[in-house]
């Protein structure tokens, strides 16, 4: 038995092509949207993953450090490190800024993190390129998002930092490429003033006759020493040993030591369903429109193109060829338009996705989802189609 | 087969090809790059950096010992001094009328020591009258010319006459006592002036004129501060953790904030015993001896020591190293498979390289780089570097 289907293809095959490489490029184009949601979605994990933590100890009743400032004693790590189930704990910094980076500015988002010990939490997981920091001051890692190469000297506030390595996806939930520092710079990067300002604040304190009685310089002196410390950091990252529970032990850190603690699953929350929730239901919102839309043009495509069939398919019928045959025709085109379709948007979404400002991240399963729903979209675009044939009468073969 | 099976072919072959290559070679699927190293055996020579402020070993903060006014400063900052040289003045206020009171009454009691001295004279005369007289009318006594109550007043008048002569001279200890107390009073007043001019303990470079003539000082309150210009060092700071085998007399190398790029070579003069609990760091003074222009004190300074290269032992760089599971550890290439190795590190130097003292052996392949972070299960390709 000969096809059908395939005979009328390759009848106007040229046709039939390149309006599936059109459907490819729709298809494609919903396909990068759902790459755009699951990149940011992405994104706000790839923080947490990089983290390398299991529990974040904040500043009490906020809910930073990335959905909110949060600040706390550097050394509130060390009552936290003998707690039981802890395996290690570290002071992170995080400081979202622009940076000059030859004539351009760059936005990256600051990470201060210990540097005693290689993977300690904050760390940045892996490298591409270069070597940790070893200096305790004055040295970077860089993401390569960031376009700085090993070598370069970047300056953040006072100070020049020379990079010494290269990372990759390490990002804020905003997709802004990370610095990091060692946690002095970065405290020193955070915390310092500029010198216009600590002048004038020295300027305000001498002119307070309480902060600066007369008959006894050491007072001022010792405002000013206190005014600019700054041995805070926004959060602490705890790694549990082996066997530990997080929710007991965050259960045990928030009863004795009266801060704030998430474990994984809740920060999962507060990055996805808090901080990111707005723009990535606007992106889905948007995914959701462009669904329907290109299922309408799906159908569209394959009724005009029955429509443009009539006269053959009236032909069919005036020689006998049964309802079914027909419409199995019908459907087996509008699947192979289907499958050009994906295969085609597949391709492009795959090609362009590199192209794109922030991470666009394409599932295989997000990808198998797509085929299955566009063929169920060209399955009930083929109906309308199938009805509109069966319907004709056999008599325009020849009337017209 | 026909001419449009042909073009039929080239255009869905490379299709479907392209679409296999997107599909495995692109996203989650795809292979992760890395780059390897090997094992090397070197020797590691670990280096200490940290950062200070150029201080002056000695600095003299020259001032008052009690509160008074300021009338004249000698000297401005950027000033040599000699040792002794007159810095500052206190007002005196009635000092040198008290001085000049003082004298007055030490003259006064050299007169009254001198008329003393001359009632003594008076009292010692008055003594040998009595005596002689005493002594005739025992005399005339034992002959029966006198009664016994002449020798009796006789007597009675030389004890008075020799009371008198011990009064005479208690008087004149007094007065020379008087004598020798308002000389040290004075003496005092003296010392109290010369003490107003506040003069250079040391030879030096004035670094600060802190308050100008006409300013009330309280005691204590530097005036002027000198600093000996020879003797400068660093007091730098190192991180707790990279501060193993920090010792006195190591060699540095200190790069001055504003000539980073012309260091200078000096040695740690000493490590504090005492660390700063709050910013775990270790403190010591790094020695320098200047040459050219003076640096600022108070400039930041970068700090490096150099400890002696150990023996040759296994390294590799510190890119490699991973924590999995809570475990330390590189993952080496057996097979063509991803094995994660636990092991224990050393030292390490500036360059990135740590020491590896268990775990691997010389030659073993292990990731340096990695485009993402590896797990055991990870497919990979080995490129020669990334990104």
């Amino acid at each position: 038995m000969i096809s059908l289907a395939g005979r009328d293809i390759l009848h106007g095959w040229g046709k039939y092509m390149l309006t599936g490489v059109g459907l490819g490029l729709l298809i494609g184009v919903t396909l990068s949207m759902a790459g755009v949601y699951r990149g940011m979605v992405d994104d706000a994990q790839a923080l947490l993953d990089n983290s390398q933590a299991d529990l974040w100890v904040v500043q009490k009743d906020t809910l930073g450090p990335y959905a909110e400032p949060s600040n706390l004693a550097e050394d509130s790590e060390r009552p936290i490190q003998a707690m039981r189930g802890v395996a290690q704990a570290a002071g992170v910094t995080y400081l979202t800024m622009q940076i000059a980076h030859g004539d351009e500015d760059v936005r990256v988002m600051v990470v201060g993190a210990e540097m005693g010990a290689p993977g300690l939490p904050g760390q940045p997981t892996h490298l591409v390129a270069g070597r940790h920091i070893v200096r305790g001051h004055y040295e970077a890692v860089a993401d390569v998002k960031s376009g700085f190469a090993i070598g370069d000297r970047v300056k953040v506030r006072r100070n020049f930092y020379t990079i010494v390595g290269l990372t990759s996806r390490m990002v804020s939930s905003g997709g802004d490429p990370m610095l990091f520092l060692s946690l002095k710079d970065a405290q020193a990067a955070q915390f310092q003033k500029d010198s216009d300002a600590i002048l004038r604040q020295r300027a305000r304190i001498a002119a307070s006759p309480q902060l600066n009685p007369p008959g006894n310089p050491a007072v001022s002196q010792a405002v000013n020493a206190v005014q600019s410390e700054n041995n805070n950091v926004n959060a602490v990252l705890v790694t549990l040993s082996p066997n530990a529970q997080p929710d007991e032990v965050a259960a045990a850190i928030r009863r004795w030591q009266r801060l704030t603690v998430y474990t994984r699953a809740q920060m999962e929350e507060i990055l996805v369903d808090k901080l990111i929730a707005n723009s990535a239901r606007q992106i889905a919102m948007f995914l959701v429109i462009l669904s329907i839309v290109s299922a309408a043009i799906v159908a569209f495509i394959i009724y005009t193109m029955t429509i443009g069939k009539i006269r053959e398919i009236a032909v069919l019928k005036l020689i006998g060829t049964r309802d079914r045959t027909i419409a199995w025709m019908i459907l087996q085109q509008a699947l192979g338009l289907g499958l050009i379709g994906f295969v085609v948007g597949k391709i492009a979404a795959s090609l362009w996705a590199p192209f794109f400002p922030k991470y666009v991240l394409l599932l295989p399963a997000d990808s198998i989802r797509g085929f299955f729903a566009v063929m169920l979209i060209c399955t009930l675009a083929s109906v309308l189609a199938i009805q509109a044939a069966l319907k004709v009468d056999p008599a325009e073969a020849i009337g017209g | 087969m026909s001419r449009r099976g042909w073009t039929m072919a080239a255009v869905l072959v490379p299709l479907l090809v392209l679409f296999a290559w997107v599909a495995f070679r692109s996203g989650p699927l795809a292979s992760t790059n890395v780059t390897v190293a090997q094992v090397e055996t070197r020797r590691i020579a670990p280096a200490m950096f940290g950062i200070g402020t150029v201080e002056a070993r000695y600095t003299q903060k020259v001032g008052p010992t009690a509160a008074g006014r300021v009338t004249m400063v000698a000297v401005d900052v950027g000033d040599m001094v000699k040792a002794g040289q007159l810095l500052a003045q206190i007002d005196p206020i009635d000092l040198d009328q008290r001085i000049d009171a003082a004298a007055g009454g030490t003259a006064r009691s050299a007169a009254l020591e001198q008329a003393a001295a001359a009632l003594i004279a008076d009292a010692t005369a008055r003594v040998a009258l009595a005596r002689s007289q005493a002594e005739r009318t025992e005399q005339l006594k034992k002959s029966g010319w006198v009664t016994n109550a002449l020798v009796d007043q006789r007597r009675q008048e030389l004890a008075a006459a020799q009371a008198g002569l011990v009064a005479a001279q208690a008087n004149r200890g007094a007065a020379a006592m008087d004598s020798s107390r308002l000389g040290a009073e004075r003496a005092a007043l003296v010392e109290q002036r010369s003490n107003l001019r506040l003069v250079a303990p040391h030879a030096g470079l004035v670094v600060r004129r802190a308050v100008e003539p006409g300013t009330t000082v309280v005691a204590g309150q530097s005036v002027v501060e000198i600093i000996d210009p020879a003797q400068l060092w660093i007091n730098a700071r190192f991180d707790q953790t990279q501060s193993a085998g920090l010792a006195a007399g190591l060699p540095v190398r200190i790069a001055l904030r504003s000539r980073p790029d012309a260091p200078i070579s000096g040695t740690i003069e000493r490590v504090e015993p005492m660390a700063d609990a709050l910013t775990e760091e270790v403190l010591a003074k790094a020695r320098f001896t200047v040459t050219g222009t003076l640096p600022s004190i108070g400039e930041l300074a970068e700090v490096t020591v150099a400890l002696p290269a150990g023996a040759a032992t296994l390294a590799v760089p510190n890119a490699a190293v991973h924590r999995v599971d809570g475990a330390t550890g590189v993952w080496v290439i057996r097979d063509g498979d991803l094995d994660f190795v636990t092991v224990k590190l050393g030292v390490q130097d500036l360059g990135g390289w740590v020491q590896v003292l268990a775990g691997l052996a010389a030659g073993d392949r292990i990731v340096v780089h990695s485009a993402k972070a590896l797990k055991a299960s990870s497919r990979f390709s080995i490129v020669d570097a990334l990104p």
